[in-house]
């Protein structure tokens, strides 16, 4: 039997393709021929919901958007807002604010490996991810309620205050980190199999990538350094000192790479944040009834999966005119076809793994 | 499901019933599929900490042939909603299914266009979770009660077609 | 300080040399909240991105947004506008085009900016508008057999029968 031009449809339901994704592959016996992803699995209207509800009752439903790092939905959403109704953020709440985007960048990156690891094969990568994860769930869940979707910041600054204990913890957990990072190193990084199923895998140049939209670290592995946090600081992210970690393969193996120490720069920045944590209040005032006259404006911020942002245009009532998610796997997903070409099927899943998209953010 | 029959049952048949309950509901094979943010803390549940296989529910499975538990993790769309119904029917008897989490319960916070409100629309729900997302606790919770229910069951009535 | 609209030089010379290369197809600029938004008669638009992507250093595009003005958007307005978010990195300047649809179609940029390609789908599946020139323009979230353009303000939220 040949297997010349077989159309396989992989997903919606499948368990490697990180949610309610559906691609069309076209396959020449192993090779792949085309690929065509089909989204909207998981299109939950949120942008037209958006529109019938106030400035702080959209907060909470950020949070479902990138379900693996909520934070950073909360956090882009929240500096959107106060660029648009200029309020001023306290520093002490812009720290805060830091600290918890940064852990949440590392709670997503471990969720990321485990999730990558275990689709090419590695499964224990995927229980130590989740194992190591939990610590930082628990911080969160100590400081707002949440595990997963947190509603951690408001409209102005924080709900709540670090306390000493909490700081205590979040440093112990951290302390903890390098081991835990080097366990997964140690199982990965000089793998003959990982390796051989990662490099050489996935490759776009750096000008296709700018081209192709791609933001975060799949444009960092390709040799790019973008990086919002230094390009465009907001929330006091030019106070602290941490580098952007770039890769001079761009393919999977490469952005593995730039992950791994991305968590290590984000442990460096959330020390660095508690080490000269201000002093003050950690919310503006706000009034009640948040009306933002006519305007509109677009605020992105570096998220774990890339540049993600909101458009909102506001017409000078307490519901917006029209809000839009600037979404980084929505645009990165598009360069999966081009990083498929001459691979063959099974490459697929580690090049899915490496683009590290959420579905939640993809359909909105 | 089988149904309680009228009358007392055989003492036999109650000793059977109680075995295969016991055998059913300890080794449930999940169906990996999930859907939105339920579906990481199902992965969660699964993970070191809250350890579902030390119930029986490790061996998830990504075919629902081979699968006898559906966890309906997150948000169903209308676009999703009948491979939700296709997944189902591919699923032998027997079967059970259990909607995680506000969305699959009754479409949760989103009451759009695209949204199903709830599950049990496509396909009959033996367990509800709520929580958004409910926690693993919630979770495990949840499947306690699928077992309590499981083991309240008497398939001898569907072997030996005891029902009408 | 410099004398265009933003008062920055770096920005204000962006839209010199794209109100030069342009010419009356620029309709206006507006600066609000640090952001340079400049409207664009839609003619001109895919060689205005080409333009600020060759010459200026535009070389990424962040987003594009879709607008419903409303069912009656008033004097001179049309009823959809796009805008198009465009990011230089070297000069970390970023600029916002806008252009109004003409009846219910634009040009595609899909030529100059790849990333383009589902942003017009997205925006066509919920506004419903088309992009002139793109190779492949069909509904991107909701299936093929849906009616209407939810993102319109006339559609009810929870949508239609």
């Amino acid at each position: 039997m040949s297997f010349k031009d077989l159309e396989l449809n992989m997903g919606p339901q499948h368990p490697s393709t990180h949610g309610v994704l559906r691609l069309k592959v076209k396959i020449d016996n192993e090779v792949i021929l085309s690929i065509e992803p089909v989204v909207g699995y998981l299109h939950r209207g949120m942008e037209k919901l958006w529109e019938s509800l106030t400035y702080p009752q959209i907060m909470p439903y950020t949070d479902r958007l990138d379900y693996i790092g909520a934070v950073a939905n909360n956090f882009a959403y929240a500096l959107a807002v106060e660029k648009l109704a200029g309020i001023e953020v306290p520093k002490r709440a812009q720290y805060i604010r830091v600290v918890l985007a940064e852990l949440m960048r590392i709670s997503s990156h471990l969720a990321w490996i485990g999730f990558q690891a275990n689709d090419i094969g590695a499964v224990s990568v995927l229980l130590y991810g989740f194992e190591d994860r939990e610590d930082y769930l628990d911080i969160f869940e100590a400081y707002a309620g949440g595990r997963l979707t947190i509603n951690a910041l408001r409209l102005g600054g924080l709900p709540f205050d670090l306390d000493a204990d909490l700081i205590a913890r979040i440093r112990a957990t951290l302390a903890g980190l390098p081991r835990r990072l080097r366990e997964i190193e140690t199982l990965l990084d000089e793998n003959r199999i990982w390796k051989h199923r990662t490099q050489g895998v996935g490759c776009i140049s750096a000008a296709e990538a700018v081209d192709y939209g791609l933001t975060g670290p799949c444009l960092r592995a390709a040799g790019i350094p973008w990086d919002i946090r230094k390009d465009i600081p907001y929330s006091s992210y030019e106070d602290f000192e941490f580098d952007v970690p770039t890769s001079d393969r761009s393919d999977v193996y490469g952005r593995y790479q730039v992950r791994m120490r991305e968590i290590r720069q984000s442990a460096r920045i959330v020390t660095q944040a508690l080490d000269r944590l201000p002093a003050g209040e950690v919310l503006a005032k706000v009034p009640r009834v948040l009306k933002i006259p006519a305007g509109e404006v677009f605020h992105t911020t570096e998220a774990p999966k890339g540049e993600l942002g909101f458009y909102i245009k506001s017409n000078g009532t307490d519901k917006p005119e029209r809000i839009k998610m600037k979404s980084p796997s929505f645009i990165n997903l598009q360069s999966l076809p081009l990083m498929c070409r001459g691979g063959i099927f099974s490459d697929i899943v580690g090049i899915l793994g490496s683009l590290d998209i959420v579905l939640g953010e993809i359909d909105k | 499901m089988s149904k309680r029959p009228p009358g007392p049952q055989p003492f036999l048949l109650t000793k059977v019933d109680r075995f295969i309950t016991w055998a059913q509901k300890n080794s449930f094979w999940p169906l990996g599929s999930g859907l939105a943010c339920c579906a990481i803390e199902m992965i969660a549940t699964a993970a070191g900490r809250y350890d579902i296989a030390r119930f029986g529910f490790e061996l998830f499975r990504a075919s629902p042939r081979q699968a006898d538990l559906f966890i309906v993790a997150g948000t169903v769309t209308n676009k999703m909603a009948p491979i939700v119904r296709r997944l189902y029917e591919q699923m032998p008897e027997p079967k059970w299914v259990m909607a995680m989490g506000n969305c699959a319960v009754c479409g949760g916070p989103f009451p759009t266009y695209s949204v199903l409100q709830g599950v049990d629309k496509v396909i009959p729900v033996d367990v509800y979770v709520a929580g958004c997302p409910p926690t693993p606790e919630g979770l495990l919770h949840g499947l306690i009660t699928l077992q309590e229910k499981v083991a309240a069951t008497h398939p001898t009535n569907v072997m030996f077609k005891r029902h009408e | 300080m410099s004398d265009g609209p933003t008062g920055r030089p770096d920005l204000d010379a962006a839209y010199a040399a794209l109100a030069a290369h342009a010419g009356d197809a620029v309709l206006g600029a507006v600066f609000a909240k640090g952001e340079l938004t400049v409207r664009l008669r839609a003619a001109a638009l895919v060689a205005a991105v080409a333009f600020l992507k060759a010459e200026r250093g535009f070389a990424a595009l962040s987003d594009m947004i879709g607008l419903d003005n409303g069912p009656a958007p008033g004097e001179g307005r049309a009823r959809f506008t796009v805008l198009y978010q465009l990011y230089n990195r070297d000069a970390r300047l970023r600029i916002r085009l806008a252009a109004d649809a003409e009846g219910e179609a634009l040009p595609s940029i899909v030529g100059v900016h790849k990333a383009a390609d589902w942003a017009e789908r997205e925006i066509f599946d919920m506004f419903g508008l088309r992009f002139e020139g793109h190779p492949d323009l069909r509904r991107i979230y909701l299936d093929p057999s849906f009616e209407g353009h939810p993102l319109r303000k006339d559609f009810p939220l929870q949508g239609r029968g």
